[in-house]
């Protein structure tokens, strides 16, 4: 009996769903062993069932299935049905991505709230004319939460986007009913640049300079990007975005900014990397915009709506 | 009003949507609505960020483009910065673009379309997808994901990330173009380009020859068409002047700088994407569709349409047969979707002239980038038309006010008319199944929301 999936975007951008394409014709290989019963992207399974009966209120269902995979975080009262409804049918539910996993860079909204977030979006547009729209669009919650705040999750998979062969190793592991293997370590763990243990500079340099290297060298002839003296933020994240021998976008050349999530999944990438800096002799005072060390891991509470100042 | 049908979510789109159409007491269709479920606040969450890293924020705003939303906004910072990137610099982006737009091409063609051509508008629901083409027809499906796993693994392999990239930067690009890396990204393009002829004339023979009905009836309104072009006044898609035009075909062309001169967004109540509209014309903003006021298409219809010429030699053969065939500027909607081939033929060319010129590999990626106070619009074609971001910095070279133009929101209120137009003339008398409501659904698809 091949496993029937349903998958579903909640708050999110389509770049997970891409990357499951991206395991190219190993979803070709996989589809035998798969039943997909509901995924928006690529077929036409509907969640609104009362299509058109009179007087009736469109109600939310899908079919049941032995997984659920959920990219996004959550952020409106339909994202909420949605999530508890593959909760209730599912039953091994997967957070694929980082946004489901720790919010993602929609949480950096957390820190003013949907509320006012809508306020501000809708108060520029038309001269100034304009109300928040109303008419049967889903009312957004109070900020933007991970999955598992709301939901028991079964395992987490992070990553903007997640790794398409993780994705493929939990799709394989889950046909072939056993646990998948993942990744555990952090991103400075996979990668292959030199680290001398000091860093060089006691300022964090902005990435408005290109890294030192030479181009024609391998990646393993190049100093850390953090001992260079750039934010780089290797050392708090997750491992997992590493192919063909190094972190991705070490491969460009370009230093880490924790898209995985923390390596502990409790963990805290700001003052976790805040720690990693003070301890390199870093002045912390130097780095311009501190929040943005949770860009990918606002939710769970880490961002949140500072008190108004009053006067 | 007696009924409303619901079509939720509209699926093998890239967004969260739904159609609402209400019928009367007859069951013909009173009212008809493409709605956006959703609002992420872009604009919002990047205030107070350091500007140089909104490339690598903004381009979450698209799994499917985020090259683009990537590209537009190291303009816009180049432009805050007041950064003039280095000749290398730009094609480098320029190719990354053009590598995107193609794979980007592919995947909403045969990925997300073409199970309504080739399957049938009325197959069933369960098989009228990219699994129901790899049962019918295996080869077809097999060479597909090979093609566009090829764009995106050439991407990958020289950029680091496909999705979600990361190597434009603010006066430039991460990293140069060793010889190796030209030669893979050589052999890749030649071989997509040879694929993107093969799927025009499979366009062509098995899409636009047999759905002739179709094309001359589901979805078409009358609107005008906004696009890039050259100085020469030929397609561009990475660069160019925006060339604004009415539906009796008189142009406006202008910079990206000036787009609120001529661009103003509409808000509708019930959906969270604002509507863009051509205030410039003077006529407000109106759906009606015997008298659209302010209404104009983007993306890939649009840019053929607003062009006088493709700059490469295949591509502008192709534009020559399909003028021939539909006039100079059809409003069709389906046509989008032929579009979209010569297109894809387009930005495989272009990909090959970009690796042919020498300068590609020149070491001097990034000019010299000075944080400060500034604006800057940065503007690129994205698939689903034309993509403006529109930043503001402080002193310290932080971002105190945004502005994005998504492309898919151009085609907002131009959506929402020809689910109007495609449910009112296929619903009468409260009639209806679920093939039929899924041609209200192709009408939407073809603007590749």
């Amino acid at each position: 009996m091949p496993l029937r999936l349903v998958e579903e975007w909640l708050h999110s951008c389509s770049g997970c769903e891409i990357a499951l394409l991206n395991m190219g014709e190993g979803l070709l290989e996989l589809l035998p062993g798969l039943e997909i019963v509901h995924m928006p992207i690529l077929m036409d399974h509907k969640y609104v069932s009362s299509q058109g009966e009179d007087g009736a209120e469109p109600q939310l269902s899908l079919p049941r299935a032995e997984v659920g995979l959920v990219s996004g975080g959550c952020a409106n009262e339909e994202h909420r049905e949605l999530l508890e409804e593959i909760r209730a049918k599912c039953d091994f539910l997967v957070a694929m991505g980082t946004c489901a996993t720790h919010g993602g860079i929609p949480a950096l909204t957390n820190t003013r709230g949907l509320e006012q977030t809508y306020a501000e979006v809708f108060a520029a547009a038309d001269h100034g004319q304009a109300a928040v729209p109303d008419q049967g669009v889903p009312r957004p919650l109070d900020r933007v939460y991970a999955v598992d705040e709301l939901v028991r999750v079964d395992l987490l998979v992070p990553g903007c986007p997640p790794n398409p062969v993780h994705l493929k190793e939990v799709l394989t592991a889950l046909v072939e009913g056993r646990a998948p293997q993942l990744p555990t370590k952090s991103v400075c763990d996979t990668c292959p640049a030199i680290r001398r243990g000091t860093i060089e500079k006691k300022e964090v340099q902005r990435f408005t300079v290109n890294a030192d290297y030479d181009p024609a060298q391998e990646l393993s002839a190049m100093r850390c990007l953090l001992e260079q003296g750039l934010m780089c933020m290797g050392p708090v994240t997750a491992a997992g975005c590493a192919r063909r021998g190094a972190p991705s976008c070490i491969q460009a050349r370009v230093p880490c900014r924790g898209c995985y999530g923390p390596v502990r999944n409790q963990g805290n990438q700001m003052m976790d990397m805040m720690n990693a800096l003070v301890s390199g002799g870093v002045d912390m005072k130097t780095i311009v915009d501190r929040q943005g060390l949770l860009r990918f891991s606002g939710a769970h509470n880490r961002l949140r709506k500072r008190a108004r100042r009053r006067g | 009003m007696a009924k409303v049908i619901t079509i939720k979510p509209v699926t093998r789109i890239e967004g969260h949507a739904s159609i609402a159409i209400e019928l009367d007491e007859e069951g013909n269709v009173a009212d008809a609505r493409m709605q956006i479920l959703s609002l992420r606040g872009f604009e919002q969450l990047v205030q107070g960020r350091p500007a140089e890293e909104l490339p690598r924020i903004v381009n979450r705003i698209c799994g499917i483009c985020p090259w683009m939303h990537h590209l537009a906004a190291v303009k816009a910072v180049d432009g805050c910065f007041g950064v003039s990137p280095t000749p290398t610099g730009h094609l480098l982006r320029e190719l990354c673009h053009a590598l995107a737009f193609i794979n980007d091409k592919i995947l909403h063609f045969f990925f997300l379309a073409a199970p309504d051509f080739i399957l049938g508008p009325e197959s069933d629901y369960s098989v009228r997808n990219i699994m129901g083409i790899a049962k019918a027809d295996p080869e077809l499906a097999r060479r597909v994901v090979q093609m566009r796993q090829l764009g995106q693994m050439l991407l990958d392999r020289f950029a680091g990330k496909a999705i979600h990239p990361v190597a434009g930067v603010s006066g430039g690009f991460a990293k140069p173009m060793t010889r190796e890396e030209r030669e893979d990204l050589l052999g890749g393009c030649q071989t997509l380009l040879d694929f993107a002829g093969f799927a025009l004339d499979y366009g062509k023979e098995q899409v636009f020859g047999r759905y002739q009905e179709e094309i001359q009836e589901l979805g078409v309104i009358t609107t005008g068409f906004l696009g890039s072009v050259d100085d020469q006044g030929g397609l561009a898609v990475y660069d160019g002047r925006l060339r604004l035009m009415d539906p009796e075909g008189g142009i406006t062309d202008f910079s990206a700088g000036e787009y609120r001169d001529h661009i103003n967004e509409a808000v509708l109540p019930w959906s969270y994407a604002k509507a863009p509209y051509a205030a410039s014309w003077g006529q407000g903003f109106s759906l009606d569709l015997d008298q659209p006021q302010g209404i104009y298409r983007a993306n890939t219809l649009a840019r053929l349409n607003v062009c006088d010429f493709i700059p490469t030699p295949r591509a502008q053969a192709a534009l020559e047969e399909y003028r021939a065939s539909f006039g100079p500027r059809p409003q069709y909607t389906l046509l989008y979707h032929y579009a979209r081939l010569i297109e894809l033929v387009y930005a495989c060319e272009r990909s090959l002239e970009l690796l042919a010129d020498e300068a590609i590999l020149d070491p001097r990626v990034r000019a010299e980038v000075i944080p400060g106070k500034g604006q800057g619009v940065g503007c690129v074609e994205a698939p689903r038309g034309t993509l403006i971001h529109d930043y503001a910095t402080d002193e310290q070279g932080c971002i105190v006010r945004a502005n994005m133009i998504v492309g898919t929101t151009h085609n907002i209120a131009p959506m929402n008319m020809s689910v109007r137009q495609a449910a009112s003339s296929l619903i009468r008398g409260g009639v209806y199944d679920e093939s039929l409501l899924n041609r209200v659904e192709m009408a939407v698809r073809a603007y590749d929301p």
